[in-house]
């Protein structure tokens, strides 16, 4: 028993199975009835793999032609929405760290805004805001990635920051640049070793939250896989819960990998 | 811990930024760019965020003041005040605040059941990972996970009808309505304050307790006296995080709901796609705009919270 368990100010073994147990058994339910409900044959109780067969029989690509659309546009958009966030984000939060400082808070600032100003608030604005994108860029899906570049950017923010906080970037570039490097280089060869965790986290946050997006897209008319997840659960609801699975475990392994390799976490208590 | 002091190294070197600028540095014979030029660099990203966030935004709170045809006008603001919509202010602020208390209670006894283990060991990266993804986890797949347990063929719905007797809908269908919002929307509550909240609970200093210990405290003292206190501004604003995390949620709601508009968030779609109605479009504008003052007032109390928490954290 260690001290800590001792003196009362952390929990016993047994106090701790016992909350997290209850709490995570609970929590377990909907996933399991919802693995349960692809296997559910009608509402007679009987269960069959037709649901999950049919998905890859010959009429498949043509039953599911639009879901399949979707799904292409959704990761689509997550590319694009990645390269939003590494061509706009990126350079632009490495160069106010190095070079203006005092702009650091007006930043944070920024990318905190979406937050507070939420999706369903922010689509009121931007259906005008389309209207002009349509006639310039034409109503191909990726459009909406500009919009979904403004979603992302309280969590891809603060996945690239916590690395810029980790790593001396000052330092290192300077001794770079005094070494004879000029710009790109050290951006190549210096900068962009050092944050690939954070860039790394950035991105994979940024394709968890594009794939889940629904607001934006359901409210401008566009189609992405939440927008056809919702359509399809009318007419097959089973091929919709087999998706939303699929969907879900995609995330779940993409923000497993930001654990394992991503973002590097303040530890300020260690 | 190299890592921890680089903060501190690196933010001290920036300080002296302007003076010692790499530009000017020996090794380019380049000269360095003195004012606007400078900010050149900063201009696409500029450009594309007062596109797509300013502007937006600022449509949104505005539309709400002018008439279809463009002349200035207090009508569309003025019916926030209507008592329908007042109704559904009310209804989004008992959802917000019932799930923020409870997921906030919930969330936080996660978190102390966390305590004492390692922050890299299997069992914290795990539930970190779950959390994140249960967090994020709104919209249209939670409704499916919902209606696939507790909706009218539900799993639990049809175990507690076969082996009890016992018919969850036996006040209505209370699922696709308010009540319903209430039960679903803590399951991406709770992960969100086990997320937040986690940081603030390893903060606590093990000497504190010993401290109390050896002052004579026991465990109820140490909690009462000295952890609670001290992690009240942190649990608050963590709560006014989940609050305004319910308000602005939309697309569990449009999932689930199937009559009528109970909630702010789905009264704007409705606003926004009734095109039939004149001058709708600019009801939605209010309503947005009455949804920002709610949220930038809670956000504002959060940041002010976290300042507050993070002072005894470092």
């Amino acid at each position: 028993m260690s001290a800590a368990t001792r003196l009362g100010a952390e929990p016993g073994k047994f106090t701790r199975g016992v909350i997290l147990g209850l709490i995570g058994a609970v929590f377990a339910i909907p996933i399991i009835a919802m693995i349960q409900f692809t296997f559910r044959d009608g509402l007679a109780g009987d269960y069959t793999l037709d649901h999950w067969t049919g998905l890859v029989g010959e009429d498949a690509a043509r039953t599911y032609r639009g879901l399949l659309q979707a799904v292409g546009n959704s990761v689509v958009l997550a590319i694009v929405t990645v390269g939003i966030v590494l061509v706009l984000l990126l350079p632009t939060m490495i160069l106010v760290h190095l070079q203006f400082p005092k702009l650091r808070r007006v930043l944070e600032f920024i990318c905190i805004i979406p937050i507070t100003v939420p999706a369903i608030v922010l689509v009121v604005g931007l259906a005008p805001v389309y209207g002009v994108v349509v006639r310039i860029f034409g109503s191909g899906a990726w459009t909406l990635a500009f919009a979904y570049g403004i979603t992302v950017l309280p969590y891809a923010y603060r996945a690239i920051q916590s690395n810029l906080d980790a790593v001396p970037v000052v330092t290192l570039s300077e001794a770079a640049r005094s070494l004879g490097a000029d710009w790109p280089t050290v951006l190549r060869l210096v900068l962009l070793p050092n944050l690939r965790r954070g860039v790394l986290a950035a991105s994979f946050i940024s394709v968890a939250v594009v794939l889940g997006e629904f607001t934006i897209a359901s409210l401008l008319n566009r189609n992405n896989l939440q927008t056809a997840l919702l359509q399809v659960s009318q007419s097959d609801p089973y091929a919709a819960v087999i998706f939303a699975l699929l969907a879900l475990t995609v995330v779940f392994g993409l923000l497993l990998l930001i654990g394992r390799f991503g973002a590097p976490r303040n530890r300020r208590t260690e | 811990m190299t890592v921890a002091q680089a903060p501190a190294l690196t933010s001290g070197d920036a300080g002296a930024g302007p003076r010692r600028h790499p530009l000017s540095g020996p090794a380019t014979g380049r000269p360095a760019r003195r004012g606007v030029g400078r900010f050149v660099g900063l201009t696409p990203f500029a450009l594309y965020v007062i596109l797509f966030l300013a502007i937006p935004t600022i449509l949104a709170v505005t539309t709400g003041f002018f008439t279809e045809d463009g002349t200035l006008t207090i009508d569309n603001v003025a019916g926030l005040l209507a008592p329908n919509v007042l109704a559904t202010f009310g209804n989004s602020f008992l959802v917000s605040a019932v799930t923020a208390v409870v997921g906030a209670v919930v969330g936080a006894l996660v978190c102390y059941a966390l305590l004492g283990t390692r922050a890299e060991g299997a069992l914290r990266t795990t539930i970190d990972s779950i959390s994140s993804v249960l967090a994020q986890f709104g919209g249209v797949m939670l409704a499916f996970a919902f209606i696939a347990t507790i909706g009218t063929q539900g799993l639990v719905t049809r175990l507690l009808a076969e082996v009890f007797g016992i018919d969850l809908f036996a006040s209505g269908p209370w699922l696709y309505q308010v009540p319903g919002l209430l039960v679903v929307y803590l399951y991406f509550q709770v992960p969100l304050m086990v997320i937040t909240f986690m940081p603030a609970l390893e903060g606590l200093k093990i000497t504190w307790a010993e401290a109390n210990a050896t002052l004579g405290g026991t465990p109820f003292t140490y909690w009462t006296r000295i952890a609670i206190p001290v992690l009240a501004p942190s649990f608050i604003g963590s709560l006014l995080l989940l609050f305004a995390n319910a308000f602005s949620s939309y697309a569990t709601a449009a999932a689930l709901v199937s009559q009528g508009s109970p909630i702010v968030p789905l009264q704007i779609r409705g606003a926004l796609i009734s095109e039939t109605v004149l001058g709708r479009e600019n009801m939605a504008g209010a309503l947005a705009l009455g949804m920002i003052v709610v949220m930038v007032i809670v956000m504002w109390g959060y940041s002010v919270l976290q300042s507050r928490t993070s002072r005894w954290q470092r």
